[in-house]
């Protein structure tokens, strides 16, 4: 999609405010925007900065739950723990693997249920609607557990419906292996967010201008000239939200694998390790310099998207 | 267990000493317990009933899984919950609970009183530093179970101790199932302890207060033998096919099964095949088919040393009813309790006298032999940092077919530089 050079964004942009220097008006209501969402802002502060500060905070010591006297300050100490030790990186490996796969499938496969959902009857278009949400709402745990089913050697049916598939049989122990393991965790995940990523997208669809792609028509596009030179162009910013939001959502993939393999087989995410330090290991610095670890993580996806695509947040909801 | 005079005795002096403040209001003790089917709750109940006024017990329920509920006791007590009085401990915690200090000290006449006529393992599993720290309620093990049908056509006489290599033999011979736990779970250190111990060795020689100075004994001969067992078993033809990913559960369906020729698992798997033919599930002649014997040893000649399981009964350090909660304990854990449990709700009990109640030897014709094993149970690594150990020993030992004499040594290793806070688990 990156190929076409078709059209410029700027003649495409649904205009629906005048641009120019700041009005009083509008700095009257940038200062009641202020006073509105002030107090969320405070709000947001308190209930995610101050647990983040306390986090970075322990991470700097050495802290058992069950042994609190022996507390004793160890700098970046933690941090070096973790960065040598091939746990964390194998950890990494794990999760930016699952991350990778799901976002691309669900990306290809939303935007395809995304266009179903766009294209559907008027008449049947709520029912559809609501049966490609219904994965989306249910519990994540739930799922997981519907999906080990699934692939289990004694409960499931996969295998036997799936015999005729070369390497699948009766004996196939989906969570007997990494990369098996893996697959099935994917395949959950991407059941389950894909009608996000499809929502997401219809949302962009809904933004491209008619007048675009009827112009596009008259000239005697195909569907699929259409497809890559009006449509995908026109949604991007909408395409990039959806992605940053579910790449970083899948980063922080925990439920799935916490069901399903828990943590065998090299299956472990970063959530996990930090879950295993703070709640099962109870050390509360260890694990708080993990959870650190993931949140910078996470910052630096989001960096990257933001600055690296240029995605703009404020553009995707129209606002501009 | 407790005599009655004694009973009204303790009972009056904490009335008295409650007296004052309460203005008359029967304290209530909060018992978080282990889900079962309903025999703590009936248990708290009559329990109430019987202290005539003293305290009333409720019972709040804890996750499924033991490492779940450790997990959730384990952090309201680091903030001094005072709403938690007697809590249901899976034997491997009462040591970590100890040494963090939360739980409060056995009075001496309650320690006495509800150590007599306890099987050994049980009253060593609720023990540290010496001292009592959490009361017996109920103890498990595991059993060899056997289709009497597939031992006879293999020629073994199950009336003999048998040896885990003669069980592999006879199920490849007979093409059935040998079912153990491979598992990344606590049943694969239960496996695992039981073959070190019948090998003669000890998964924690030497259990210091501090992580440096824990001795372990894994890189020692016992521990080769021990994985060598674990290897062969996993890598015979004998195991069903999702060896890596099998429970318990997975264990008693296939016991059930055609299939199905021997078998390591806790006595639960009895009771579960006879609901299943009242429930018209199952075909009678399958339960028929049963037998049990003493968990196999790694050797002939070595000792059978099965697995220990079970729940101890533990008070907060942090409850305000500390001599109500002794009391109750010591009521919880009585003889008729345990017995009614063990026939409700299939949980064998930690005193010895229990086994010889009518109603327990009609409702478990395995109950000699539960008491025998029993008597030769070995606890699991007893140390304040379980979890660790446990962690440490499924990252080397699973998948349990990969295990080699080398196994022992680095999982030493690697529980050394984990619990000196060198690497992460």
């Amino acid at each position: 999609m990156t190929q076409t050079t078709l059209p410029p964004t700027e003649k495409t942009q649904p205009v629906s405010a005048p641009r120019g220097s700041i009005s009083d008006r509008s700095r009257a209501e940038r200062k009641l925007g202020w006073l509105l969402a002030g107090p969320a802002f405070v709000v947001m502060l308190l209930v995610t900065a101050y647990p983040i500060v306390q986090a970075v905070y322990y991470s700097l010591f050495n802290y058992r739950l069950t042994d609190p006297d022996n507390r004793s300050f160890e700098g970046l100490g933690n941090y070096w723990v973790i960065l040598t030790d091939g746990v964390w990186w194998q950890a990494i490996l794990v999760t930016v693997i699952i991350t990778v796969v799901t976002v691309a499938v669900e990306l290809v496969l939303g935007f395809a249920l995304a266009l179903v959902m766009a294209k559907a009857l008027s008449s049947i278009r709520p029912v559809v609607r609501a049966a490609i949400l219904i994965p989306y709402a249910v519990i994540t745990v739930v799922s997981a557990f519907a999906w080990q089913f699934a692939f289990r050697i004694d409960t499931g049916f996969v295998n036997s419906w799936f015999a005729w598939l070369p390497g699948v049989s009766d004996t196939t122990d989906w969570f007997g292996g990494q990369a098996s393991s893996l697959f099935v965790i994917c395949l959950a995940e991407i059941w389950k967010t894909t009608p996000f990523i499809s929502l997401l997208l219809l949302a962009g669809l809904a933004q491209v201008p008619d007048v675009l792609q009827e112009a596009a028509k008259v000239d005697g596009a195909t569907w699929w000239q259409r497809m890559w030179r009006v449509t995908i162009p026109n949604m991007k910013a909408a395409i990039m939200v959806a992605l940053l939001f579910r790449t970083l959502d899948a980063f922080r993939i925990f439920d799935s694998i916490f069901i399903m393999t828990a943590g065998a087989n090299n299956t472990e995410s970063v959530s996990f390790l930090a879950y295993r330090q703070t709640i099962s290991r109870v050390e509360i610095g260890l694990g708080s310099a993990v959870s650190v670890l993931l949140f910078l993580s996470v910052v630096l996806i989001a960096f990257l998207f933001i600055k690296g695509f240029k995605v703009d947040l404020a553009q995707a909801r129209g606002e501009r | 267990m407790l005599g009655s005079a004694a009973a009204a005795a303790v009972v009056a002096s904490t009335l008295a000493a409650c007296g004052g403040g309460e203005g008359g209001s029967t304290p209530t003790l909060t018992w978080y317990i282990n889900p079962d089917s309903g025999g703590q709750a009936t248990i708290a109940e009559r329990c109430s009933e019987q202290s005539n006024g003293a305290y009333r017990i409720e019972v709040a329920q804890l996750p499924r899984d033991s490492p779940a509920q450790r997990e959730q006791l384990i952090r309201r007590l680091a903030a001094n919950d005072e709403s938690i009085d007697l809590m249901s401990l899976d034997v491997v915690f009462p040591p970590e609970f100890a040494q963090a200090g939360f739980l409060a000290p056995v009075p001496e006449d309650v320690a006495q009183e509800v150590s007599e006529g306890v099987f050994e393992g049980a009253l060593d599993s609720a023990t540290w530093n010496d001292e009592l720290v959490a009361v017996p309620f109920w103890s498990n093990t595991q059993l060899l179970w056997y289709r009497k049908s597939v031992a006879d056509a293999a020629g073994l006489d199950m009336s003999q101790p048998v040896t885990w290599d003669q069980l592999i033999e006879a199920a490849e011979g007979q093409d059935k199932l040998l079912s153990a736990q491979g598992r990344r779970s606590e049943s694969l250190m239960v496996w695992f302890n039981a073959l070190l111990e019948s090998a003669g060795g000890q998964y924690i020689v030497e259990s210091g207060e501090s992580p440096e100075d824990i001795e372990f004994g894994l890189a020692t001969p016992e521990a080769d033998r021990a994985s060598e067992v674990m290897a062969a078993v996993a890598n015979s033809s004998a195991v069903g096919a999702g060896f890596t990913t099998a429970s318990e559960d997975t264990s008693a369906s296939e016991f059930e099964s055609d299939d199905a020729g021997f078998m390591v698992n806790w006595p639960f798997v009895y009771a579960q095949a006879q609901s299943k033919v009242e429930a018209g599930t199952l075909d009678a002649s399958v339960p028929e088919d049963y037998g049990w014997a003493l968990y196999p040893a790694v050797d002939e000649g070595t000792p059978s040393a099965p697995p220990l399981g079970g729940i101890d009964i533990a008070v907060s350090a942090f409850s305000r009813n500390v001599d109500l909660a002794y009391e109750a304990v010591t009521c919880i854990v009585q003889d008729d309790n345990q017995a009614e449990y063990m026939v409700t709700n299939g949980n064998p009990a930690s005193s010895v006298a229990v086994y010889d109640d009518p109603e327990v030897q009609e409702a478990y014709p395995m109950a000699d032999t539960i008491r025998e094993s029993l008597e030769l149970a070995a606890s699991r690594p007893l140390t304040a940092y379980y979890s660790e150990v446990l962690g440490c020993f499924l990252r080397e030992f699973h998948p349990p077919g990969s295990v080699n004499d080398q196994t022992g040594e680095r999982t030493e290793t690697l529980t050394r530089a984990v619990l000196s806070g060198e690497q992460l688990l």
